[in-house]
């Protein structure tokens, strides 16, 4: 007795896929079938990438969550809690952080003992698991992750009504909101060339302090670490919007290629909305295994490859979107080379050396990926 | 100084001897501590009694009394029963004579084995206190009743009776009481006298047990079958079953003539053609006398017997009287509070030429104590066993058995843990104790491997139960879970669509009952395998949600080897029969005797 798969029509605007999914789910009962829901399933096995596209794209694999089977139904009673407390959002207009919805959803059960969620670890997963089955973005759905991340440039926009001109912000620069949707965030102008995306923030603000976006017309951005989804669909939008060229520049580790992969294109978890995110055009601009020997700089500054790191690389070695020549290439000399280089490594050669010298030469160089 | 005479010498060595025998064979014969020589003294007087009212066929009601007397670690053992009684001729021998008669001529289930019982209990009171033992006894309503006190004379070995004296006024028309004062020691605990008349009253349904401690503290439990044990059938010995020694007895003592004739009659399944072939293969003329046999040639006729090309049809397995199905669940329920009871009764078995039979009953939950050891009950003709446990066969093949197969826990080489006890009866003509003290059973394979079979059989039938009873729990828990759930979908799916939605809560709990009991049929249907254990005539199961509380909880006494309940709280009356619920389901009882009323007949003055 296996029912039809529960799809939800994507013309519908979040509020109404929501109330879709409870009618369904009356209507099942009324059948006197087990309620369900169909989640997609966020893995790498479901998962593909479009040569054509050049994005990862999820594929149409799901797996069916039911209130009647004893693994899954404390699970299925938390996603409708979790659709419940979106509902609220959208009627009063309100959006919040993913760990207030959490908060709005616990509470104790009947018998006393058990709580609807335990932790925001919970519930976190179960909000993505929405999104997917509902194919609503988590902005459509009026929640936001914490924010992070900050902008310096020659850019004026518009964020909630007060112009802001992201040239004068100071030192601290202009912190990414975590929804960035038009009829929050316009671009008024800008006198950029291209923006560069940092993967570190003191190498960052070391940049903004050189004023590096000044002398070269660039937009400056930095995730703090992997970019949160803030900032990957602004920068998905100022290039798609602005028309500007992206450059990458992260450490030279496992980690930093995969920063760089996730923003050009998208994530395994977050497949669905690569193509609202991920920017193929990017370009990784260092720090490549071949730059120390290129730049000269000095083995002292390197850091031995550890365990974690080798079966990473061999991991990422393997996914489709990493089969491009020049990728193999680098990521085996990485592994030949058994070190890696943070930023900060360029510093060696002197403060600016990175802003003066190295930047400038790779872009001229076109030495990139 | 005068000069020592052949008759003084003699005189002497047969004083010393008396003391010497019980010196040298206190071990052996149960009184090798002031506890034990308590309990062997009841034991040896139960088992008299127990035999002498089943010989007659009386069914058995026995009292047992122990008081404190004066000095120190002194007691009175009084036992008195409802049995035929003895002629006041025999009664100086059977409480005086030691090692009265003996058993190598005939086999037959019974009791009392060594042949030492109760006259040795007599000699150790006397040893240890210088009192006769005192005999009142009444063999049938127009005899008259008398008393005696029993003296061995330790000069002579001899026993002696002295001061007989008519009772006018007895309280039985027939019976035996007997009391002993000895030196003993009164524990409570395992291996106690209560722990002892317990398993007694759980092997031994057919049989009403009065009993009242040193402190005053009285039990009793009333019969719960109405009808005594089939009579076991002598049989003679068969050639696999004797060891070279009682083979050179037997030709010594035997009345046949020739030595053909001695083997053909005095030894089961070997014909006149057979015991032939025998002496002619041991080199013995047939037609020598069998007391002319000498060592060697005896030797010869051993090996000749136990040879493998040697064909001798296994002994006929008739003779034994095992407890039955009935009558152990009915000792189980009256002596054990449990949920679930299961017994089994094998087809009898033969090990060296004697025939056995193992019968074994199984308690679980009810008022078992649940974090500890299962108890082992271990039983040979009716009798408990209660000592050397961990070397005897029954205690090994009950932890042979893997009962994790049956929902238990158990450790490696350990008994199980849980709320069980385990009680295992061993009737056999000959039971194979593996030391003179009779209290463990002799390691053979055959008689392990028969416990064990039994054992698995008992434990399929828990674990069936046992598992049964997790999957109702967890289907329960189950549906606790869903109704929890659906609360909460029901409330998100109204908030959602912001409308009531009742109809939609009742069809998720009809879901929630239908998926529930669907689970449970399915787990059932795995679970199928076994036997339907309601209709299975081996098992009961008491619902521990019906039982009745307080009434009968008295009559399950010392159980688990714990003192037996608080002063105030001891039962002072007889609890009649009716109190004990759990039997509703065993057939009707057999018409017997008019109904007597224990307490006046066994009425003490």
């Amino acid at each position: 007795m296996t029912a039809d798969r529960l799809k939800i029509p994507a013309s519908l605007d979040a509020k109404a896929k929501i109330e879709f999914l409870a009618k369904k789910t009356i209507a099942m009962a009324r059948r006197e079938v087990d309620p369900f829901v169909d989640i997609p399933s966020r893995t790498l096995s479901n998962v593909t990438f479009s040569k054509r596209k050049k994005i990862i794209e999820m594929g149409d694999a799901t797996q069916r969550r039911s209130l009647f089977n004893l693994n899954q139904a404390r699970k299925y009673m938390q996603t409708l809690l979790v659709a419940r407390g979106c509902t609220q959002l959208l009627d009063e207009q309100k959006t919040t952080s993913i760990r207030d919805l959490y908060y709005m959803s616990k509470h104790t059960l009947a018998d006393g003992k058990e709580n609807t969620f335990e932790g925001q670890e919970e519930s976190d997963p179960i909000i993505e698991d929405l999104e997917v089955t509902l194919g609503a973005l988590r902005e459509e759905l009026h929640l936001f992750a914490a924010k992070r991340g900050s902008v310096v440039g020659p850019l004026t926009l518009v964020d909630a009504g007060d112009v802001i001109d992201l040239s004068r912000m100071g030192s601290g620069g202009w912190s990414v909101p975590g929804i960035v949707e038009p009829d929050t965030i316009r671009f008024v102008g800008h006198g950029a060339e291209f923006i560069l995306l940092v993967e570190k923030e003191a190498v960052w603000a070391r940049l903004n302090e050189d004023k590096f976006w000044k002398r070269h017309k660039c937009i400056l951005v930095t995730g703090q670490g992997q970019p949160p989804r803030g900032v990957r669909r602004l920068l998905y939008r100022m290039v798609n919007e602005l028309n500007l060229p992206l450059y990458v520049f992260v450490d030279n580790d496992p980690w930093g290629y995969y920063i760089h992969s996730v923003v050009k294109q998208g994530s395994i978890g977050l497949a669905f909305e690569s193509k609202r995110m991920a920017v193929p055009k990017a370009r990784f601009i260092g720090l490549s295994s071949f730059d120390p020997g290129a730049y000269d700089l000095s083995e002292d500054v390197s850091i031995r490859l550890n365990d974690q790191d080798r079966s990473r690389a061999k991991e990422i070695l393997n996914y489709d979107w990493f089969k491009a020549k020049p990728w193999q290439r680098e990521i085996r000399n990485m592994l030949r080379a058994g070190v890696k280089w943070e930023l900060e490594a360029l510093s060696s050669k002197g403060l600016s050396f990175v802003t003066e010298e190295f930047l400038p030469k790779k872009i001229a160089d076109r030495d990139w990926i | 100084m005068a000069r020592v005479t052949a008759e003084t010498l003699s005189r002497k060595q047969r004083e010393i001897s008396v003391s010497e025998f019980f010196a040298k064979n206190r071990h052996l014969l149960g009184f090798d501590s002031l506890r034990k020589a308590l309990l062997t003294t009841v034991k040896e007087a139960v088992d008299n009694s127990l035999d002498a009212c089943e010989e007659a066929g009386i069914l058995p009601e026995i009292r047992v009394e122990l008081e404190a007397a004066r000095g120190a670690n002194r007691y009175l053992v009084r036992v008195t029963d409802n049995g035929p009684g003895i002629v006041p001729e025999q009664a100086p021998r059977i409480f005086g004579q030691l090692l009265y008669g003996s058993k190598f001529h005939s086999l037959k289930q019974s009791r009392g084995q060594q042949g030492i019982g109760i006259s040795a209990a007599a000699m150790y009171g006397q040893l240890t206190t210088g009192k006769p033992v005192s005999v009142e006894s009444r063999t049938g309503p127009e005899a008259p009743a008398y008393a005696m006190q029993v003296m061995i004379d330790t000069n002579t070995n001899k026993p002696k009776a002295i001061g007989r004296r008519n009772l006018p006024d007895w309280h039985l028309d027939h019976g035996t009481l007997v009391e002993v004062e000895l030196e003993a020691k009164y524990l409570k605990g395992r291996q106690s006298v209560e722990e002892f008349l317990h398993q007694v009253a759980v092997a031994n349904p057919h049989v009403t047990l009065h009993y009242r401690s040193p402190n005053g503290d009285t039990d009793s439990w009333a019969r719960t079958v109405e009808r005594n044990p089939t009579a076991p059938r002598e049989i003679k010995p068969h050639p696999h079953g004797v060891e070279l020694g009682v083979l050179m007895k037997m030709l010594q003592s035997s009345r046949h003539k020739t030595v053909t004739q001695f083997l053909s009659r005095d030894f089961s399944r070997i014909s006149p053609q057979l015991a032939g072939g025998l002496a002619k293969r041991a080199g013995i003329k047939a037609k020598a006398r069998p007391n002319t046999v000498a060592r060697q040639a005896a030797d010869a006729l051993y090996k000749a017997i136990n040879d493998s090309k040697t064909r001798i049809r296994p002994p006929s397995t008739d003779c034994l009287s095992p407890i039955g199905v009935q009558e152990l669940l009915a000792g189980l329920t009256r002596g054990v509070r449990a949920e679930f009871y299961g017994v089994e009764t094998r087809k009898p078995a033969v090990y060296r030429g004697n025939p056995f039979q193992v019968e074994v009953g199984l308690a679980w939950g009810g008022d078992l104590a649940g974090d500890e050891l299962a108890k082992v009950l271990r039983f040979a003709n009716r009798v408990p066993l209660q000592y050397y446990a961990g070397s005897c066969c029954i205690t090994k093949a009950v932890m042979d058995v893997s009962w994790r197969t049956y929902g238990l826990t158990q450790s490696r080489g350990a008994l199980p843990s849980g709320p069980l006890i385990v009680l295992v009866h061993l009737a056999s003509v000959w039971v194979p104790f593996s030391s003179e003290s009779k209290v463990a059973v002799a390691d053979y394979d055959e008689i392990r491997k028969e416990i064990k079979l039994a054992v698995q059989t008992c434990g399929r039938r828990l674990g069936q139960y046992v598992k049964r009873k997790a999957r109702a729990r967890s289907e329960a828990r189950r549906r606790e879970v869903f109704n929890l759930y659906i609360d909460e979908v029901v409330n998100s799916v109204e908030a959602i669509t912001g409308k009531e939605q009742k109809l939609f809560r009742e069809r998720l709990l009809a879901i929630s009952r239908r998926k529930t009991e669907l689970a449970g049929m399915l787990e059932e249907a795995k679970g199928a395998a076994g036997e339907d254990l309601e209709t299975c005539e081996n098992v009961l199961v008491v619902d521990p949600d019906a039982a009745p509380p307080a009434a009968d909880a008295a009559v399950a006494a010392p159980a688990n080897g714990k003192d037996g309940p608080p002063e105030d709280e001891a039962p002072d009356e007889v609890l009649p029969a009716e109190g004990l619920e759990p039997l509703d389901d065993l057939p009707p009882p057999l018409p017997t005797e008019p109904e007597r009323d224990p307490g006046s007949q066994l009425e003490l003055v």
